[in-house]
């Protein structure tokens, strides 16, 4: 490892010295402020140095890592989502400070080391590393708001689930370990010509790995926990599950099956294929029966992962470029949809019951109209950057010949139009809440300004992707 | 290249309504006129198209070509020939009157109204403009979103349910009509190595059979929700009844037209063989058919008002389909003049049934009868729009279902028939409607205080009546508009001389033909330039006495040369 290899590792090196800075500032003094402008600072100095490692990629460090500029990309957008999930902590801890919120920061910090090593990660062990990192940071995050028993039973409850997913998951790479005498994605099925699974062992070894990977990407039938710890975890926390730790999940997934050369294989595609038609079913039909924002948005995100599992089928540069914009586009709606929730809660309080939503419009016509705007994205109406997203996704289908993966897409994403709407329609209600429902302004300015950008991306990036779409190419083509 | 008078006439509303949206929501007089003023200035904006539009010109006018999204192939691209002329002028017309007929009925909540209007209005525009299908989706679904919130905010008492109900007809469909557009763009892709949204590139392309057809299918789905055609209709009373007037009178009059616009700037012209295909023909014209007497026949059994003036739109996009699939010249241009002229009538129809609504607060029609005695303004203007929706001569709804009625003739008797048929159910719900509510006594106590119009209202009507009379009387500025349009895309149906589409086709008898060119031309000798397929050769031979058949073999050769040039134009 030289010093090149150590520019390259810059970013991640620098999450967690940002983590450990925190750590001793909480130490020295108690100051929420601080604690939140330290991670800010320092997750902006990571971003900063992705520019210094872009020339330098693509590059292995040590058979752990690989950074290329597909890692750098993911680890990019981890970085700009963990921010803005700080500063939606930061608005919404500020409004009751005995939950001691500085630690938070902490967390949230070691989460996205934990995501950016899993975008990197070209080895079964820094699979397992990446994992446990940001899995360990998420039970203290679900749970943080430790005196209210909701927050911890789902802490507890997705603790138990996500132990048990990663046996299932080092089940499988012991197994495919024994089979190839390797961890090293590259060094599976090296020699198979058609990609082709033909061992009964492997096909074990392999699906316990899907199983462990589609329990964190919450997609069907590994879904259960995901409605439950979106409602019982405070909002930003939730913004942060759906957002940070499902989209590194996924850069790791295309990594994995790219590099092993898997994807070729039959039967791999015809599970997800059915992972993928049941979430899209299952997503958008449950949603259906929701009367609670946070879990309509939990299982949107179900339903979500299932479209973006259509493009990874597809693969090829058209398929990851897809994945790529579709992230962004659902990062940035996520996190705004989930900052309007955060905005009108408290922390142990959320406001999560439908009805708490209805005419909000009349009464603050700027944040019903930003939450309108995020839902329309996750509906993929046009002019916003859901719709180029989801258009990227069908493309990426069609050019595959997905056909009937593709028309259920479009089947039951109108489904998922009927439940946006029912929560626009809430928002525009002729009958409002009592004046005293709502915060009467936004109560911070970290929150406001979060909520301005993030409106603005989700606008921008719909009239006008192209500087998005470039950046994503040149990515695609840097990392074939 | 260099005018930007279509992206002015596009962004102009968009433009009023952001200014709109940073205005103090209190200010209701400030916000009304600003939105009078947007939604006049857009519309004397567009009458500079008539100026500037040169008639003869065979191709887009006006052409403005911008780089969008180059990764994907889309571009900013606008142009607008004959039929989006006509379309476009509609568009701002209908958008004035409708801005202008809120000016009471609307005072709560009037910002977020006026500023839907003025985004529809972009959106219909955009639809109308667009000659890059990327964009052209994008507006597609860009006027849900003001409709829904026009219906679902500012409608009657089901208006969530009616609101929910026409976005997801109508995205479901539109969702399917973008699957088609990407097996053509990826079509593309693979005959020719780029990959392009641009209509007129499309326009190249060269598929098998089968493949198009099932594009013509996805793309259906799309155009067919929003004409509606007849399986797919039952969003469109709903929402027509729930919605305010001004949303009506937009849904009727610019909304449904996106769809057979569609038809004919897509469907046809980038699917020759599927829709020259003797059972899809037959299926899209029998779908028109049964819309034509189902819609009539349900209007007979309404007894909410407004209801039957949406009902009676099914029937009337009926016809405007059936021109399309009689795929011949007459039946084209017909359909285009019966959009028109079903977005003027139907226009007035939402607009007076507003009025009496406004005063009343009901819309069953046996709350009413005899009102001409207490209205006779009102009266007679629903009169004079009775007549026209009915198809009277001298009045414009039978100058368009006249038309298109000749040009169904000529392929089929019985297309003709029936749509007969139709013209006279339909002259019989709405004259029986016209009886119901104005003539007889005066029963009801509260009908005997109701005010005329009030010259507000009376300047609403004045300029479409105005315009049923001048389409009616003197029609043939319209034809020559339409006449290259029309041409165009006969062009691209022609090189398959068995599907029957040019104006004689060989299942009819010559004899016949010479028949019909007669009825047609009889009522007014204007009509005839424009009817003809006009080349040089038919006009000649109209006045000889070839025989039909063998006059019209010239025409249909000089269509293969003429498009033959056309194409070895465009290469270079």
């Amino acid at each position: 490892m030289n010093s090149t290899d150590l520019l390259a590792l810059l970013p991640l090196l620098l999450i967690a010295a940002t983590a450990i800075l925190v750590m001793l500032a909480i130490a020295v003094r108690r100051s929420h402020l601080a604690s939140a402008l330290l991670t800010v600072l320092g997750l902006c100095a990571a971003f900063g140095t992705l520019f210094i490692a872009a020339p330098l990629v693509p590059r292995d460090v040590t058979p752990l890592l690989t950074i290329d500029s597909g890692a750098l990309f993911y680890i990019g957008l981890i970085l700009a989502a963990s921010i803005a999930v700080v500063f939606l902590c930061y608005g919404y801890f500020k409004q009751e400070e005995e939950h001691r919120p500085e630690e938070l920061y902490l967390l949230i910090a070691i989460a996205a080391l934990g995501s950016g090593v899993l975008v990197c990660a070209r080895h079964f062990a820094s699979l397992f590393l990446g994992l446990e990192i940001l899995s360990v940071a998420l039970y203290g995050l679900i749970s943080y708001e430790r005196t209210t028993k909701a927050s911890i039973e789902v802490g507890l409850k997705y603790l138990v689930l996500a132990a048990a997913s990663a046996s299932f998951l080092i089940f499988g790479i012991a197994i495919v370990y024994f089979e190839f005498g390797t961890m090293d994605f590259g060094g599976i099925l090296p020699d198979s010509p058609a990609g082709a699974v033909d061992s009964a062992t492997i096909a074990v070894g392999v699906t316990l790995i899907v199983v462990g990977i589609g329990f964190k990407l919450g997609l069907v039938p590994f879904h259960m926990w995901t409605p439950d710890v979106y409602e019982g975890a405070p909002a930003p926390v939730a913004a942060f599950v759906s957002t940070v730790s499902k989209g590194a999940m996924f850069a790791l997934l295309i990594r994995f099956f790219d590099r092993s050369g898997m994807r070729g294989d039959s039967s791999l595609v015809l599970v997800f294929s059915i992972i993928a038609i049941a979430s899209m079913f299952a997503g958008n039909l449950l949603a259906l029966l929701q009367d609670n924002v946070k879990r309509i948005l939990a299982y949107s995100s179900i339903a979500h992962l299932g479209y973006l599992i259509v493009a990874f089928e597809a693969g090829g540069a058209i398929g990851r470029s897809a994945v790529a914009f579709y992230l962004v586009a659902y990062f940035a709606t996520m996190l705004g949809a989930f900052g309007v929730v955060t905005v009108l809660s408290r922390p142990g309080n959320d406001l999560g019951d439908l009805s708490g939503y209805r005419g909000l419009f009349w009464r603050r016509p700027v944040l019903a109209s930003v939450f309108t705007v995020m839902l329309l994205s996750l509906a993929s109406i046009p002019l916003t950057a859901g719709f180029l997203g989801e258009f990227y996704l069908v493309a990426a289908g069609v050019s595959g010949s997905l056909w009937a993966l593709v028309i259920i897409l479009v089947v039951t994403s109108a489904i998922g139009l009927f439940y946006y709407l029912r929560i626009v329609v809430a928002l525009y209600s002729r009958t409002a809440q009592p004046a005293g429902a709502w915060p009467s302004r936004i109560n911070s300015h970290s929150l406001s300004w979060t909520l301005g950008v993030l409106t603005a991306a989700v606008i921008l990036i719909g009239c006008y992707p192209s500087p998005v779409m470039r950046l994503i190419q040149t990515m695609v083509a840097g990392s074939g | 290249m260099t005018s930007h008078l279509l992206s002015s006439i596009l962004f102009l509303p968009l433009a009023g309504m952001l200014v709109l949206l940073a205005m103090p929501s209190e200010n209701r007089k400030l916000i009304r006129g600003w939105a009078n003023a947007v939604s006049i200035a857009t519309f004397l904006l567009s009458l500079c198209l008539i100026i500037r539009f040169d008639i003869n010109a065979g191709g887009y006018q006006f052409m403005e070509r911008a780089q969008w999204i180059p990764s994907i192939g889309a571009q900013y691209l606008l142009g607008m020939d004959g039929i989006s002329l006509l379309m476009v002028l509609l568009t701002t017309l209908i958008s004035a009157i409708a801005v202008l007929c809120s000016w009471r009925s609307i005072t709560d909540r009037s910002k977020l109204f006026y500023s839907m209007i003025l985004l529809l209005e972009t959106g219909v525009l955009g639809v109308f403009l667009s000659l890059d299908l990327f964009l052209f989706y994008l507006f597609w679904d860009v006027v849900l979103i003001p409709m829904y919130f026009l219906i679902g905010i500012y409608g009657g008492e089901r208006r969530g349910y009616a609101a929910i109900k026409f976005f997801l007809y109508t995205l479901l469909g539109s969702l399917f009509m973008l699957l088609g557009f990407l097996a053509l763009y990826f079509q593309y892709a693979a005959q020719y190595g780029v990959y392009t949204f641009e209509l007129q590139k499309l326009l190249t392309l060269n598929l098998p059979a089968g493949t198009e057809e099932w594009i013509f299918f996805a793309l259906f789905l799309g155009f067919a929700v929003k004409i509606p055609m007849f399986p797919l209709h039952t969003w469109l009373p709903d929402a027509h009844t729930e919605a305010p007037t001004a949303g009506s009178v937009l849904l009727a009059s610019l909304l449904l037209k996106m769809g057979t616009y569609g038809f004919l700037r897509f469907s046809l012209p980038l699917l020759p063989k599927a829709s020259t295909q003797t059972w899809i023909v037959q299926l899209m014209v029998a779908l028109s058919l049964i819309a034509i007497i189902y819609g009539a026949l349900v209007c007979l059994t309404q007894r909410d008002w407004k209801r039957l003036v949406a009902y009676s739109s099914v029937s009337h996009m009926g016809f405007c389909t059936l021109g399309i699939f009689a795929l011949n010249a007459k039946g084209l241009t017909g359909s285009v003049i019966q959009q028109v002229n079903h977005g003027i009538t139907t226009g007035l129809l939402f607009l007076l049934v507003g009025f009496i609504y406004e005063r009343r607060h009901t819309r069953e029609i046996s709350e009413f009868g005899g009102v001409a005695q207490v209205m006779p303004f009102y009266a007679t203007v629903f009169a004079i729009t009775v007549f026209a929706s009915a198809g009277l001569p001298l009045l414009n709804g039978f100058i368009g279902e006249f038309t298109i009625l000749s040009g169904a003739f000529q392929v089929n008797l019985w297309w003709a028939v029936v749509g007969v048929i139709g013209l006279i159910l339909g002259a019989a719900y709405l004259l029986w409607l016209f009886q119901r509510t104005m003539l007889g006594p005066l029963k009801q106590e509260e009908n005997k205080s109701l005010r005329d119009l009030f010259p507000r209202e009376r300047l609403l009507v004045l300029p479409l009546v105005f315009l049923a009379f001048a389409i009616g009387i003197y029609p043939r500025p319209l034809f020559a508009v339409l006449e290259k349009p029309v041409q165009n895309i006969l062009m691209r149906l022609a090189p398959d001389p068995r599907s029957g589409i040019a104006d004689s086709s060989p299942a009819t008898p010559p004899g016949r033909n010479v028949s019909t060119q007669e009825t047609v031309a009889s009522p007014s000798a204007c009509w005839r330039p424009a009817l003809a397929p006009t080349t040089p050769a038919l006009t000649q031979g109209a006045g000889s006495k070839l025989s039909a058949g063998r006059k019209n073999r010239a025409p249909r050769l000089l269509y293969r040369s003429t498009f033959l040039s056309l194409i070895q134009v465009e290469a270079r």
